[in-house]
């Protein structure tokens, strides 16, 4: 694994993550270490990896050139998994009890994935098959109920770095499935056909140079004509029942120049067969059905798989709640759907948990993260009395709460709404294909009329010809193909990358137009929606220490840095948590760790050095924590959610290619100004404190003055959701909420803003391509046609040229978007 | 060259069954993941 050219020039100390292989921040590189880690993430999957036995992932994974990604494990123990609910829905049990679930995961992407997933049975006893599917992102489990829970095989996988997903939606899933086989039997079907007429028609043609007796010319034309015909019927019926739909409804698609043609082409042939003279369309027309038919399939595959990855990624909040129920003096604690929620219930929310409704804290303490609701990024703290939102998480510890509003009454359920009245009212762009097909048919029966307008007075025999041929020539056949192709391939690609595109129009809508409006929301988006250490100097080696003091707090602060520090399996003797910081007795001696304030106070001395470095994190607007042992500072962190190391990157190069850069967040003017300075977006763009509800109205502000722009808006929280359906692309980061993954148009999976800006670059080589496409297929199509006009278009010749320009226009398309977009960059 | 009369409805039972063997390798889903099964025949000695 070698550093891109990229990396080496611009960080001379390249040090690689032990588990992901991208570069590990500066500040987080552990001096003399054997591995390194870039985010805790890692750390965790590479552990369990090697506690499995399983290293041999590393070097499987090598071997198969995958994207690189950093592991993002959720650490949860999935116990709703072993509800009975649960079970009951997602779980399927045999004759011989043995249990199969489906979960989907995100991450599986290569060959080392299916290695390490299929290993599972000989890990943990009681699995007795993993089967995984790379073409759906899903796994299946069989496992022996009685021997092995199912949380326990989730958090493994979990902890492996692929977190399971409920697969949601089987009913749909089965349905595509069964569209899928369909598609492949016409196809299968169309291509024999082919094949068939092909043979026969190179009897046909052998027969020009030499000669048959007419016995045999004319088997071999009806046989020929029996099996075009079935091919136009059977597989073809497709394109007619496609045109019908497109008539009724008085719209044009591309389907209707492809069925004049078929349509035209059948029955010339057919006249021509009756009088034994003139061509035989029908080799040429069972090419067509078949080459049709595999770009569509192509595109269905491609678009079907990314949208049934994100699908399935909706299954991230939870769907019960734990309701506590009191029968006089005994409580009961049951574990309920979401739905049956109701004003008054009182409710237990654990730590890690999303809130169901909306209510106030009867009894607890803990930290809430409305990150994704409201888009500030520091957690609140809440005591007995606090009111709450559902849809917040909590980071701290167990609460119970009493709902005074659930479902669609809570403050979501009516954000949920606008996203909805957004999605209705997105203005529907006109495709790509469709324009094409638009004036397609038109121009083509112009020529048709004039071919036969000028024809007619010199020989009306010739000139009925001459007007099918061109009709048949002229079809668009190669962007029937070369359009659904190239856009599933584009896809496909994307989706290898991690970016799933919901449908091909969001792709053609930001390949069409050049430059607009980006609008970004800040937290989680540009920055890394989580306090991280963005500053460390001093004793590297006590870090293991301080994380396993601070693990026995809740404080978000103290989390951070169990995050990044780990915690070394040492006795912590005793611990006194204050306002400020933690005071503990451990391995020996006396620490200290909290606020500059906090140790001060205990009259702690700061060396001119540390309080240099506190000075400039205390400048930067993050937050500074000294840690003491015996008296002595020994080191000093600084926290902050940084925005990532290629937001301001990225934002330069949306710049280049355009885009205008706003910044739109929830979060207050300081810390949103902060973030601009950091990424280079100027102040007047900024647009701090806006709420969720006025966001839609932001993002559809532009959207009546000037149809031209194009409004692209990238958020992940639920706070975005309304806006992200309302822009013209909605753009949902990873890590989102499942309100934002439904309304947006594209999910970009792994984080940050540079996915976009993939997005972006392989839209406009899209476009490129279809367009040099569609000029070369046009070129063909006037050579052909004037051929045609002049008479010259021998059945042979047409029977050579429609193939060649298929393959042409076929070779461009897919070789251009191969080399355009590759897998993320080693 | 009469041969062709029985040759040619020959190719096209052959051509049917052909189709058949295909149809029933879809229905039972072998063409449902494409992708999965090449990467499970590398690992098969490594069990």
């Amino acid at each position: 694994m070698k550093p891109s050219p990229e990396h080496r020039a611009t960080r001379p100390a390249f040090v690689a993550c032990s588990h992901c292989g991208l570069p590990v921040d500066a500040g987080l590189v552990v001096p003399e270490a054997a591995t390194q880690f870039c985010c805790a993430g890692c750390r965790a999957v590479y552990e369990t990896i090697h506690a499995c036995g399983l290293g041999g992932y590393y070097r499987l994974r090598e071997a198969a050139d995958a994207p690189l990604q950093p592991a993002d494990p959720k650490l949860a123990r999935f116990e709703s998994f072993d509800t009975n609910t649960f079970h009951s829905l997602h779980v399927t049990r045999d004759a011989a009890g043995l249990s199969r679930c489906e979960f989907v995961l995100d991450s599986a992407t290569c060959g080392a994935c299916v290695w390490l997933i299929e290993k599972l049975p000989e890990v943990l006893p009681g699995v007795l098959e993993a089967r995984l599917s790379l073409s759906a992102g899903s796994v299946t489990i069989a496992f022996d109920a009685d021997r092995v829970k199912l949380s326990r095989v989730a958090s493994l996988l979990d902890r492996l770095g692929y977190t399971p997903h409920v697969a949601r939606g089987r009913d749909r899933a089965e349905i595509h499935r069964r569209r899928s086989r369909a598609m492949l039997i016409d196809i299968g079907i169309a291509f024999a056909l082919m094949g068939n007429i092909m043979l026969i028609c190179a009897a046909m043609y052998a027969d020009m140079f030499g000669s048959m007796t007419p016995g045999f010319v004319k088997m071999f034309t009806w046989l020929g004509w029996g099996l075009g015909m079935i091919s136009l019927a059977w597989p073809g019926r497709v394109f007619f029942v496609s045109s019908y739909r497109a008539i009724r409804s008085w719209t044009a698609n591309l389907d209707l120049p492809i069925t004049l043609a078929l349509f035209v082409g059948a029955i010339a042939g057919t006249w021509n067969t009756i009088t034994a003279r003139g061509d035989f369309y029908f080799d040429s027309l069972s090419m067509l059905v078949f080459l049709l038919l595999v770009g569509r399939f192509i595109q269905y595959k491609q678009q079907r798989r990314a949208e049934s990855s994100l699908e399935m990624l909706f299954a991230l909040t939870p769907q019960t709640a734990r309701r506590v129920e009191r029968d006089g003096a005994n409580e009961d604690i049951h574990e309920v759907p979401t739905q049956a929620i109701a004003p008054g219930d009182v409710i237990e929310i654990r730590s890690g948990e999303l809130l169901p409704a909306d209510g106030v804290v009867e009894s607890g303490q803990s930290a809430l993260n409305n990150a994704l609701l409201t888009g500030e990024s520091r957690p609140i703290d809440i005591t007995i009395g606090s009111t709450v939102t559902a849809g917040s998480m909590n980071v701290g510890g167990v609460v119970r709460m009493r709902v005074s509003a659930a479902g669609e009454a809570t403050r979501l359920g009516r954000l949920m709404k606008l996203v909805e009245s957004g999605l209705c009212e997105k203005p529907q762009l006109i495709r790509f294909t469709d324009r094409i097909g638009r004036w397609f048919l038109p121009a083509v029966l112009l020529l048709g009329v004039i071919t036969f307008a000028y024809g007619w007075p010199r020989n009306p025999e010739h000139a009925i010809d001459n007007t099918v041929a061109i009709l048949i020539v002229t079809c668009p056949c190669v962007l029937g193909l070369a359009v659904p192709l190239t856009m599933g391939v584009t896809i496909g690609r994307l989706a290898r990358q991690g970016t799933l595109v919901k449908s091909a129009a969001a792709l053609e809508r930001l390949a069409s137009r050049s430059g607009g409006r980006v609008v970004l929301d800040k937290t989680g988006t540009i920055t890394h929606g989580q306090l991280s250490l963005t500053r460390f100097s001093g004793d590297a080696s006590i870090r293991p220490i301080v994380g396993r003091i601070e693990s026995g707090s809740n404080h978000p602060i103290a989390r951070a840095m169990v995050a990044e520090f780990g915690k070394a399996g040492i006795d912590v003797e005793s611990t006194i948590e204050v306002s400020g910081g933690i005071e503990a007795r451990c391995a020996g001696s006396d620490w200290l760790v909290g606020s500059q304030k906090f140790v001060v106070s205990r009259g702690v001395g700061i060396s001119h050095e540390l309080q240099r470095d506190l000075d400039e994190i205390r400048a930067s607007g993050a937050s500074a924590v000294v840690m003491v042992r015996d008296g002595r500072a020994l080191a000093v962190a600084g926290l902050e959610d940084a925005p990532r190391a290629d937001s301001a990157e990225a934002i330069v190069a949306m710049r280049e290619m355009g885009w205008e850069v706003e910044i739109l967040t929830g979060d207050h003017r300081q810390a949103a100004d902060r973030v601009a300075r950091q990424v280079g977006v100027d102040a007047s763009q900024v647009h701090a404190d806006v709420v969720a509800e006025r966001k839609l109205d932001h993002v559809r502000r532009d959207d009546d003055s000037n149809d031209d722009r194009l409004t692209i808006m990238i958020g992940d929280g639920v706070n975005d959701s309304a806006a992200l359906a309302a822009a013209d692309v909605g753009i949902a980061v990873a890590g989102g909420a499942e309100t934002s993954l439904a309304a947006a148009d594209v999910y970009a999976s792994s984080p940050g803003l540079m996915p976009t800006v993939r997005l972006m670059r392989a839209c406009r080589r899209t476009m490129r391509i279809l367009k040099i496409n569609f000029g070369i297929s046009l070129a063909y199509n006037i050579l052909a046609g004037t051929l045609a006009i002049m008479g010259l278009m021998h059945p042979l010749l047409a029977a050579i040229i429609m193939p060649l320009s298929s393959v042409t226009v076929l070779s461009i398309g897919t070789a251009m978007v191969m080399r355009g977009i590759r897998p993320m960059a080693r | 060259m009469e041969v062709i009369y029985i040759l040619i409805p020959l190719a096209l039972v052959m051509a049917g069954l052909a189709l058949a063997a295909f149809f029933w390798t879809v229905r039972r889903g072998h063409m449902d993941d494409l992708e999965t099964p090449a990467h499970r025949a590398v690992f098969d000695d490594e069990r």
